[in-house]
């Protein structure tokens, strides 16, 4: 057979997917992030169980309704966040998660920028949940897209790895694939960003 | 139960039937110009235009109707530009009417193909389709007003396998005083076609669809009808169409027709007798299985499903690793951002259309193969199933 497409690493982790949540015990967990909508492809939940004396991550599980890259990124951020603390745990990004799979075809990038956020949505339900509402970060940025939890943090970040059009911006972060209701938005708080760092 | 291999993705592309492999290896010996006067050039010719024929009589057309070319999104490409045509060369002129009526559930080649024309200030009318996927034929009559040139309808869906009444809609398009296309590619060759019975204008065939090879297709071009061809150049094809003819994919192409003609109709039975075991196994096996397409008058070899909770690449990729080959309309497998144009289309709920799978049946398929599927995919969906944020077990 010809190769797949995706790495053997992408394979494995889709093939035998780790860390899956199969009961219905959310309960258990110390902290719960989610993000997508199912009806634009992607969703995702993260749970984690949290050793308050260290702040680490002692457990991860998850669920998604994706495609093989989304469940395989899901899969391997799961295991690597295990035994990091909060604050590691929390500065993943898409791009770690892209390099510990062995890189993903250009346009599957998108399924993978899924799973940190849900990352970090589970550790701000711990640090709301335990007293710790000042080192919640999300509520600092401002969601512009429901659909795909795209923050204005998310566009600015897009802004300056080079972003300039919709298009190119909806091919890094999936806004405006649902609903399209925050296109106009999206597009004004991208030009407001274009406009601060590069005066264009 | 043992592994196999099962190619259930026929309407994407078929195996060349071994009759077909072996025209194609005796045709390797055919390498003469067919515009040549020798006596190479003749035996080319002659194989040519005795696949012209057999194209023509399985579709019941006069050899003289037929002129080959590259593929079908070349042929759908060449009837929709006679819309536009500002050529000296050609009578094609639409008696001034510029307007195209298609559907929106067309295939990319003739949907991008008319956003073109409406670039162009052409006025374009996309009909739209109920749940199943058929057109409503009075919304057909009201769209062809005496501006439009053309009416453009595909026979029978790609995806949805969704066959429509071609016949009533030429009439209607020649009653409002159209020309009528018809891209028929998942059609000749899967059920009967007769386009004197149907009364069309223009017909679009691909021969790799009908256990044919890649790269050649045909267009029927109803004596009489305007046309300009839309490669320029040489006189080949009657100078319908330019360019030294791929005398072997013709041949081939002639092959597969001669031997859908022997085949074809005991086939239909069959195929559709082992769809509807697939239907109705995924039914009884498999819990919120939608089933997408015209209950009747649908192509008989294909199933489009979709199955709640499931995204359609995590299928597909599933099935791809115990040796099951479908398609999808999940974006996710695209690299679009939205599904199948032709599932929402349907109106099917956009979670339900992320997770279409569309299996197609052709002559190698066999009842072990529909067993090894309704063995292996209930498993394979529970499994994505179980790792779903949007399913739960009732």
């Amino acid at each position: 057979m010809a190769k797949w497409t995706y790495s053997d690493k992408v394979k494995d982790h889709f093939m035998n997917p780790r860390n899956i949540l199969r009961e219905d015990n959310e309960a258990d967990f110390h902290g719960i992030g989610q993000t997508g909508n199912i009806k634009c492809g992607d969703e995702m939940i993260v749970y984690i169980k949290v050793d308050p004396a260290d702040l680490t991550i002692t457990e991860c599980k998850w669920r998604t309704y994706g495609c093989a890259s989304a469940i395989a990124s899901t899969s391997i951020l799961s295991e690597m966040v295990i035994g990091m603390t909060l604050d590691q745990a929390y500065a993943i990004t898409a791009k770690d998660i892209l390099k510990e799979l062995g890189g993903l075809p250009d346009n599957k990038v998108h399924c993978s920028v899924l799973g940190d956020k849900a990352l970090r949505a589970a550790i701000d339900d711990y640090y709301g949940k335990n007293g710790m509402e000042d080192r919640i970060k999300t509520q600092s940025a401002k969601i512009v897209c429901e659909c795909m939890q795209v923050t204005d943090e998310d566009i600015e970040h897009a802004v300056l790895e080079g972003v300039r059009s919709f298009s190119e911006l909806q091919d890094m972060t999936k806004i405006g694939a649902g609903c399209g209701e925050c296109h106009e938005n999206a597009q004004a708080v991208m030009s407001g960003y274009i406009q601060k760092h590069f005066g264009l | 139960m043992e592994n196999r291999t099962v190619y259930f993705d026929n309407n994407a592309t078929t195996p060349l039937h071994p009759g077909v492999k072996e025209a194609l290896i005796e045709g390797l010996e055919i390498f003469g110009n067919p515009s040549s006067m020798h006596a190479f050039g003749r035996e080319a010719r002659e194989r040519i235009e005795d696949a012209r024929e057999k194209v023509a009589s399985f579709i019941g057309a006069d050899a003289d109707e037929i002129l080959f070319v590259g593929s079908g999104s070349e042929a759908n490409n060449t009837v929709l530009s006679l819309l536009h045509c500002d050529s000296t060369r050609c009578s094609c002129a639409l008696s001034g009417r510029s307007g195209l009526v298609t559907t929106v559930i067309e295939h990319p080649c003739v949907l991008n193909t008319a956003r073109d024309l409406g670039r162009k200030s052409h006025e374009v009318t996309y009909l739209s389709v109920d749940k199943h996927g058929r057109i409503d034929l009075e919304e057909l009559r009201r769209a062809v007003t005496d501006k439009v040139g053309m009416v453009s309808i595909m026979m029978a869906n790609n995806e949805i396998g969704t066959i429509q009444d071609i016949k009533a809609a030429a009439r209607i398009a020649h009653e409002g005083g159209a020309l009528f296309h018809t891209d028929a590619v998942q059609s000749v060759g899967k059920i009967p076609v007769d386009v004197r019975d149907l009364d069309v204008d223009f017909l679009t065939i691909s021969a790799h669809k009908l256990y044919g090879p890649k790269g050649i297709g045909a267009l029927y071009v109803k004596k009489g009808a305007p046309y300009c061809p839309l490669i320029l150049g040489g006189h080949q094809e009657g100078g319908r169409r330019a360019g030294t003819e791929n005398s072997l994919g013709i041949i081939g192409m002639g092959k597969a027709m001669e031997l859908r003609a022997i085949e074809m109709e005991e086939e239909e039975k069959r195929l559709l007798e082992l769809k509807n075991i697939l239907k109705a196994g995924i039914a009884e096996a498999i819990p919120d299985a939608l089933f997408m397409g015209h209950p009747e008058h649908c192509l008989p070899g294909t199933l489009s499903v979709s199955f709640a909770g499931a995204e359609g690449e995590a299928i597909l990729l599933y099935l791809d690793l115990v040796g099951i080959a479908v398609s999808t309309g999940s974006a996710c497998a695209s690299g679009s951002l939205d599904p199948s144009h032709v599932i929402m289309a349907t109106g099917v709920p956009v979670e339900n259309a992320h997770g279409s799978v569309r299996i197609s049946l052709g002559r190698e398929n066999t009842l072990e193969d529909v067993h090894y599927m309704l063995h292996h995919l209930p498993i394979i969906i529970d499994r994505i199933r179980t790792m779903s944020t949007a399913y739960r077990r009732k």
